[in-house]
Order: structure tokens, then sequence, then C-alpha cells
């Protein structure tokens, strides 16, 4: 901080201050978690933030760009700049394993593997593969809905992409 | 039929100033009608058939506009004259607008709204593929989301033509008439203009007469599937991408831009 050099340390110690940071919608997930998060930098004293939207039009993303603020004023950091890039292209795919396991065990069906044919979404709460989309679009525009046969409950599914 | 001068930046600065100045031309048409349509889905909300459709609509036009929130910044970069997305959006009068017709016209039912949707999803997956691959590093990453999105789209608005026009007489008819009421402006769609033709040059664009037959594909397949047919009717509209607009564009805009306009200047 105000330092000529910084180091790839003082980089990881504001990584793992962003790593608290959670996806406001699905707190069991952090930013880092789902790929929104992709990369620290430091321009003399400013923190440089580089986030992605998972969708083109995330609501979120305003609340989270506010978080990240938040959370590196905290730590210590008065100049933080965030910066938004589209490329390159969010996908489900950068989820990591941990992320889906920590998804399925809070409710949402975590994403298949993107650009392939989608096979039958396990339910979350009694795992039958016997489930059916209700709507491609669910509660969020990252998820769809969908309703297990066996247990007769709703769920979201997070959509590959 | 000419029309008034494509929107242009403020000050060209020569040779380069050429190609920025139809670049922002080129970046606000396809934001205009991402925000037009995006606010037309916005109007099902709490009107929607079902719950499940009223939640689909406002996330597919979540999807428009967070694209064309996108394209406006790097518009308003290019332009570097300190606008803002906000004033492309808000402050711009109709025959500033440069979307196509078809994302104007009104929602009518739901038939019709899904005609609308299909004509214009089939189009903005060439759109966006093609763009993907754009000089334009920032229109290229905007495009590349945008393309996954646009599956989902597609998805949903082909699956409802088919569900409709192969459904029961009454739902057969309703696709049927909103297919025949739209048809007339999906040419302009596909129609190059003096615009495309420079922004193919740069490398920046597509010249969308190039994939008018892939976009027919993709509608006959629906339409064999949904029993429907193709208008006889050979009358298309156009006239968006010069400012030229139906009488539809100018309520969306007097409610879309109200509180500019009731209140100029107005902030958060």
């Amino acid at each position: 901080m105000g330092e000529a050099t910084t180091t790839a340390a003082d980089r990881e110690a504001v990584r793992a201050v962003l790593r608290q940071v959670v996806d406001p919608e699905i707190p069991v997930l952090t930013i880092d978690d789902i790929g929104i998060l992709r990369g620290v930098e430091f321009e003399g004293a400013t923190v440089v933030v580089t986030i992605t939207p998972t969708y083109s039009g995330c609501p979120a993303m305003d609340l989270i760009k506010d978080e990240v603020t938040a959370a590196l004023h905290g730590a210590g950091h008065a100049d933080v700049e965030i910066r938004t890039v589209f490329s390159p292209a969010w996908t489900t795919d950068w989820m990591s394993t941990e992320a889906k396991h920590k998804l399925n065990e809070y409710g949402i069906a975590p994403p298949q593997p993107a650009g392939a044919e989608r096979t039958p979404v396990l339910c979350p709460r009694c795992a039958a593969d016997t489930t059916h989309v209700v709507s491609e679009f669910g509660s969020t525009a990252c998820k769809a809905l969908l309703v297990c046969d066996a247990c007769k409950e709703p769920f979201d599914y997070f959509k590959e992409i | 039929m000419t029309g008034p001068e494509p929107v242009v930046a403020r000050e060209p600065q020569g040779p380069t100033g050429e190609v920025e100045a139809t670049l922002l031309t080129y970046l606000l048409r396809h934001a205009d009608d991402n925000l037009v349509l995006s606010q037309r889905l916005g109007e099902w909300i709490s009107n929607g058939p079902e719950l499940e459709e009223d939640i689909a609509l406002a996330n597919v036009g979540i999807d428009f506009l967070g694209q064309a929130r996108a394209i406006y910044t790097h518009a308003a970069e290019v332009e570097g004259a300190g606008r803002t997305e906000d004033d492309f959006a808000m402050l711009r009068p109709e025959r500033e607008f440069t979307n196509c017709l078809l994302v104007e016209q009104p929602n009518g039912d739901f038939a019709q709204t899904m005609a609308r949707q299909l004509f214009f999803d089939a189009y903005q997956l060439s759109l966006w593929e093609g763009l993907s691959r754009s000089q334009d590093a920032t229109l290229a990453g905007i495009a590349a989301k945008a393309f996954k999105e646009a599956r989902y789209h597609f998805r949903h608005s082909s699956m409802w033509v088919i569900r409709l026009g192969d459904g029961t007489e009454e739902s057969h008819r309703r696709m049927q008439d909103g297919v025949d009421a739209m048809w007339r402006f999906t040419a302009e769609l596909l129609t190059g203009d003096a615009v495309d033709a420079l922004m193919v040059d740069q490398g920046i664009g597509v010249d969308p007469a190039t994939f008018a037959a892939v976009w027919r594909s993709r509608i006959d397949d629906v339409f064999a599937a949904a029993t429907l047919r193709v208008p006889d009717d050979p009358y298309q509209r156009m006239g968006g991408r010069t400012g030229f607009h139906t009488e539809h564009l100018g309520h969306l805009l007097s409610k879309l831009q109200w509180m500019q306009r009731t209140y100029p200047g107005l902030e958060w």
C-alpha cells in the first residue's frame, strides 16, 4: 500500500479477502467459487479488481461491486477500482467441483458441463433422476425451475452455459 | 426512399473518424434493438399468461437490457463526447433511434409476442456468432456472451411457437395470426446497408444478408413442426435503421423516457 513494488503475497492477501465475498443470491458460493472474480492487480496503491458478469443482465453485479469495495476498505485498502470484463465469456465450467457440491447441499442442482446435451438433472433433495423442467427461466436468469417426479418438490437448477 | 443521415459522432477526426462514426452508428442500432425489445418484454411483467412465463419473459428481457447497457457503454467510449449509456437510452428522440421495426411492434397476444421473439432470436443467433469474431475486442466479448444467452432465448421462443402452432384450433389460429402480423418486419433484419458494409470491411461487423438463408432454414424447421405457413404477402416494411419508425416507438419511448422528459436532469 503506497509501496513502489507489490508482491505476489500482497495480491494473494487481497484475493483471500475477496474469497469471503459471497454471491448475494446464492450465499453458499463466493464470487471466486462462481468465477465472477477474474483478477487482482495493484496499480500503485490502487487495488484493481477485475470481475465478469455471469449473464449479461445480471442485476446483482452492482451489489457485488459494493461488497467487493466494502471488503477491501475493511481490509485497509482505501483506493479500489473495479473493472468489468466480458471476455473470456463466463461459463459454468469455471465452477469448481467443491462449489457444485456446496450448491447441491444448498438445494440448487449444480450445472452440468456446458456445450453438451443436458442429461436428466438429479433432484438435490432425494437424488432421483426422474425430474422435469417447468421453466428454463427460474427465480434468476441463471437458473431453471424443475420439479422432482419422485419427491414432488420443486427446485432450481443452475443452467449450464 | 432516403432518410436522415445515420447518427454520427460529434467530432469525427478524419479517416479514422469516419470508421469511428460508423462504428458508433453500428453499435447504437444493436443496442437500440435490445433496449426496445427489453422494454416490450417488460410490459408482460405481472401480465404473463402463467407465472413461469411472466418470469421467463422478464429474464429474457433482462438479458437484452444487460447486453444493451454494455453496448451503449462501449458506444459512449467510441464517441468520446462524454455521453453515457443513460444519455443514449433516455435522451435521444425517436428519429435518432435505429432499432429495427420488428422490436417496437406491440406485444399483442402471447402468440404475437412469440412470433416477434422467434424471428428476432433466430436473427441474433447468427448476428452474435458472427460478431464474436469482430476485430473490435469489446464488441466480440459482448457478442460471445450474448450468443450463449441467445441459444436459450431461441430454445424458449421456438418451443412456444411449436406448442402453440401445433396446439388447439385457437392456439394455431392465434399463432398464425402472430406470424402474419410480424412477417413484414423480417426483411429489415436480413438486409445489409452501407453501415454494415463499412463495418464488414473493417472486420468489425457482419453483413446480415450473409445469414439470411440460415435464418430462413431455422424458421422453416420451426414452422414445419408447428404446422405453420410462411405468409404469401411479399410486402416488407423497412426504415428503422435510418430513424423512420412506426407509430409505436413514440409511445414506447414516451414511457421509457418519461422521468427524464418530465424532470430533465433527474438523478438517483
